[in-house]
């Protein structure tokens, strides 16, 4: 059984983006703060920090959760993407190059999480429409675009995907 | 933002569990899928000084029916529903749907959500409507609650410092009956609290005749509530448009709702008339569509 004292902080091991790496964290450190502070990977945005906005989305174990809202604790052992393991070898991943192609950003700040999301509703389903689309990134807010262009991209990106096989 | 600081434990077994929490008893607090625990302690609304996290006890992510009831885990999240349809509790579809956003739904447990005892909450009206009820354990005793007797009032329940929510039970209706329900949500945005939530699920035999109903209110009172003058007007008689009607009223009347900045005591109750009128007439419907099918 894991036990700590107050402040004493753990050794917590994950795999991000397949690589492996381990550091110790308080057990009241969020994951998004671990990711960002700890492993050095700030592609992953803290929005609203209050489990509102999801800019800071990343997949645990291929699910899309709210890394503010959960301990880095209890990632553990688990297998964490962020942006960052999106791109391969300088190019693009074609979610992404389609949010480029179509506007689907202009500040950016949401567009990690975003990512992310959409990340894991083009794995999980063969075929999606404008709906599945809207209905999966309804956790996760823009303040920009008007989600239009980002429906757009992910639409696009996935006649893409299938083409390229 | 981060919480105060805990001491945390990670438990592989309910004895390790029942151990922490002898030791520590209401310094201590149960994590699960934390969408509500930790938004708290993040906010310092909440600030346990034990955090016991129960994501290990793998024996409670599981769902089985038996003895005529389902017994959901413990441990299974609000996402289990939204993406499968029982057709004997088509009720946890539809109100799974309405939780929060797909974000929070991946992580927050239907368990954990009555634990919370929030009243807007959606899981408690609709666990309520379904007559659900829920085992509590101990290390010393094991007991089974009925949900219309868990909400003790806001944030409260029946359970013990000591003790542990660990399943939910709802009771199944015959094999060849007909059950139809909805859950309508009245929210400012997607993902906010309920504004009103009205849960409805009913079951009909052949004939049309209301065999067993369900009813219930999230938003509109201290705790969750169940409408239960409007269900035994219901029980027995066809759903006609008047009856349909009267229990709607009924219901209206039963709720409890506060004026706040979501709306004033009156509207709250006439969103209750609204829902609980359009979820029986859309269950009618279902019923006529299913009859014109089979016959």
């Amino acid at each position: 059984m894991e036990q700590t004292v107050a402040n004493d902080r753990i050794m917590v091991h994950v795999t991000i983006n397949g690589e492996s790496r381990q550091a110790l964290a308080e057990p009241r450190t969020l994951l998004a703060y671990f990711i960002r502070d700890t492993l050095g990977l700030t592609g992953t945005h803290v929005g609203c920090d209050t489990t509102s906005c999801g800019a800071c989305t990343v997949l645990l174990d291929g699910i899309p959760v709210k890394s503010c809202t959960i301990l880095a604790v209890q990632a553990a052992g688990h297998e964490i993407e962020t942006v960052e393991g999106l791109e391969h070898n300088g190019q693009l991943h074609p979610l992404q190059q389609a949010f480029w192609d179509n506007h689907g950003l202009q500040c950016g700040f949401c567009t990690p999480g975003m990512l992310m999301t959409t990340t894991a509703l083009l794995r999980s389903q063969d075929d999606v429409n404008d709906d599945d689309v809207r209905r999966a990134i309804s956790g996760n807010l823009c303040r920009c675009t008007g989600y239009v262009n980002i429906v757009k991209a992910v639409l696009e990106a996935k006649s893409r995907m299938r083409e390229g096989g | 933002m981060f919480p105060n600081p805990f001491q945390y434990y990670a438990p592989q077994s309910l004895d390790e569990i029942f151990q922490i929490l002898d030791k520590y008893g209401d310094e201590a607090k149960i994590l699960a899928g934390g969408q509500s625990l930790l938004p708290m302690m993040k906010l310092r609304l909440a600030a346990p000084s034990v955090l016991i996290d129960v994501n290990g006890i793998s024996q409670w992510a599981n769902v089985n029916a038996q003895d005529q009831s389902l017994q959901i885990g413990a441990l299974m999240r609000h996402r289990d529903w939204e993406h499968a349809l029982d057709s004997r509790v088509p009720l946890l579809h539809s109100t799974a749907v309405h939780i929060a956003d797909p974000l929070v739904r991946n992580r927050g447990t239907m368990a954990g959500s009555l634990a919370h005892a929030d009243p807007a909450a959606d899981w408690g009206a609709a666990l309520l409507a379904l007559k659900a009820s829920v085992a509590i354990q101990s290390a010393h005793r094991l007991r089974e609650v009925p949900l219309r007797e868990f909400f003790v009032d806001t944030f409260t329940t029946v359970l013990e410092p000591q003790e542990l929510l660990t399943e939910i039970r709802i009771p199944l209706p015959q094999n060849d009956a007909f059950v139809g329900a909805r859950y309508f949500k009245l929210e400012r945005k997607v993902g906010d609290f309920a504004v009103v939530g009205v849960a409805v699920t009913v079951v009909l035999n052949p004939e049309g005749v209301v065999t067993d109903a369900g009813i219930g209110l999230a938003a509109v009172g201290a705790t969750p509530l169940a409408a239960v003058n409007a269900e035994s007007l219901l029980r027995g008689q066809r759903l006609t448009l008047d009856l349909v009607q009267e229990a709607a009223s009924e219901a209206a009347k039963e709720s409890d709702p506060i004026t706040d900045r979501r709306g004033s005591e009156d509207y709250k109750r006439a969103m209750v008339n609204v829902f609980v009128k359009r979820g029986l007439t859309a269950v009618h419907k279902d019923w006529q569509l299913q009859m014109d099918i089979s016959a």
